[in-house]
């Protein structure tokens, strides 16, 4: 059984760290939080510093940051409605773009992987997809009306190269908090207010299990639920690219780590407990694996701080 | 008084070379401001569901000059507190379409957020049967986010500063609430949003 040992505890935020996200290249983190601002930490040695500290982007809350693929921004989603983009140029950040549009709180914002395009939803509902040009412009390509309520998080689909909604995904009864894909995505992790967690698959048109794909449109199935393991709601989850593993952040203030059985059946697949990780003092709101540093986790949570761990 | 915060203890996650020992976590600004100092444990029994009751009887109701008690909003009965750090309030609207509960819901959440030690586990729930929105209220009043978010509008939280002014501070006017029947954040009605 494996082990999650905590190896950095980082203080600077003031009241709750809402999320984190770590840079494409892996060398630095970044955090933002209710005290309205956000955190860019990196290494020093053996320790971990804080690089960067960003307060003038937002009037509220930010909830959530994001970087590109490309590692050249870092997009920041704020309760003010607000969606701001900074790049790095001359030792510094600069908010180069805010993106207004939703009616409320923007929770969660992501780009492509190609880069070329990039969404952001929030409580209004709705799910905005802004095509970046060359010239770093964004202009709204889509507003999604799909959900009838709410909306807390937005990801991409590695190696996709379009967007279009090819699934409605229902099986948890109470609030999704949170979703990743897999390194090759073609799985997806979701986590939820009801206490579970479920793997979904993707059955490409013409697959051999016989799963039917309406207009040639990727069907996608719950193929697992882990269930017993979480007291209080799953704020996050995330499916690291390197090692398979999956880590949630839950309101009882742990840190779990799941890995696939080795002898998982493909179309029913099981997961284990690998390990639980203590030590933060309240909710964790948020887990990311670093994506090059195999075992590399952080994470956020209520207590102000953000901790680093590391899965053997 | 000793800190029950994981923070002072456990070595396993405190192998941080570059942190300063931090003791306790009284050095951090916790997000309530109007909370006190350490997060105390709840080892002498303040906590526990009679003192917990009593911070919420004298919760005004946002709509008539009455305690939550007063009219039978809440009672000690319905107060569960389990393990020494979570709580259970289940409150009873007067009416099954109350328009105010979830205005009621937050009231008792806040109330409980400012007062109890952040380690606390609380949730808020309307007494199974007794409201015909009970499912989407409970869901709004048990994310946390959305009570966040709520907590930075300065109009939502103006009615919550009312129903939270006791009435042992009578220097303060009790005004009905202006048309809060659709408050940015949580909604008030059981109208749009839920299913």
């Amino acid at each position: 059984m494996g082990r999650l040992e905590g190896s950095h505890i980082l203080h600077g935020h003031k009241g709750r760290v809402w999320n984190v996200a770590w840079h494409p290249e892996g060398h630095l983190l970044a955090s933002c939080g209710e005290d309205k601002t956000i955190r860019i930490w990196g290494r020093d040695g053996q320790k971990w510093v804080c690089k960067t500290c960003l307060s003038d982007g937002h009037s509220r809350t930010i909830r959530a940051v994001s970087w590109s693929a490309c590692g050249k921004f870092l997009a920041s989603a704020s309760f003010d409605g607000t969606t701001s983009v900074w790049t790095y140029t001359k030792g510094d950040y600069d908010c180069i773009m805010s993106l207004e549009g939703h009616e409320n709180e923007v929770k969660s914002s992501a780009w492509s992987h190609s880069g070329q395009y990039f969404a952001t939803c929030g409580r209004d509902k709705t799910v905005w997809v802004w095509e970046v040009a060359e010239d770093n412009e964004y202009e709204c390509a889509a507003v999604l009306f799909n959900h009838a309520q709410d909306v807390k998080k937005v990801a991409w689909q590695p190696d996709g190269t379009e967007w279009v909604q090819c699934a409605n995904l229902t099986s948890h009864t109470s609030t999704v908090w949170s979703i990743a894909f897999n390194g090759s995505g073609d799985r997806m992790a979701s986590s939820s207010d009801d206490l579970t967690v479920k793997i979904w698959q993707e059955y490409p048109p013409g697959n051999a299990q016989g799963i039917e794909t309406p207009d040639n449109i990727p069907a996608w199935k719950c193929v697992c639920t882990l269930s017993g393991y979480h007291s209080r709601t799953v704020y996050d989850i995330s499916w690291c690219p390197l090692s398979g593993r999956i880590a949630t952040a839950c309101g009882d203030d742990k840190i779990r780590v799941f890995q696939e059985s080795p002898e998982s059946d493909h179309d029913a697949p099981t997961f284990e407990l690998e390990g639980t990780a203590d030590g933060h003092t309240q909710d964790v709101n948020a887990v990311a694996w670093n994506p090059k540093e195999v075992g590399l986790l952080a994470s956020a949570s209520d207590d102000g701080t953000v901790r680093l761990w590391c899965a053997k | 008084m000793s800190c029950a915060c994981a923070c002072a203890s456990g070595p396993s996650t405190e192998n941080s070379q570059e942190v300063p020992a931090r003791g306790c976590c009284q050095d951090e600004i916790k997000p309530s401001a109007t909370k006190s100092g350490c997060c105390q444990d709840n080892s002498d029994g303040k906590f526990d569901s009679k003192g917990i009751y009593e911070l919420i009887r004298n919760i005004m109701d946002p709509e008539h000059p009455l305690t939550l008690e007063a009219l039978n909003v809440v009672n000690e009965a319905d107060v569960k507190v389990y393990n020494e750090r979570e709580v259970m309030v289940l409150f009873t609207p007067t009416i099954p379409h109350c328009s105010m509960a979830t205005m009621i819901g937050l009231a008792i959440r806040v109330r409980l957020l400012r007062t109890l030690p952040p380690t606390f586990k609380v949730t808020v729930r309307i007494s199974p049967g007794t409201h015909v929105s009970e499912h989407p209220i409970n869901k709004q009043l048990a994310d946390k986010e959305r009570v966040a978010a709520a907590m930075e509008n300065r109009n939502l939280l103006a009615v919550i500063e009312q129903c939270l002014t006791f009435e042992e501070d009578s220097d303060v006017h009790y005004d009905k609430p202006a048309s809060c029947g659709n408050p940015d954040g949580i909604s008030a009605t059981t109208s749009n949003s839920v299913s």
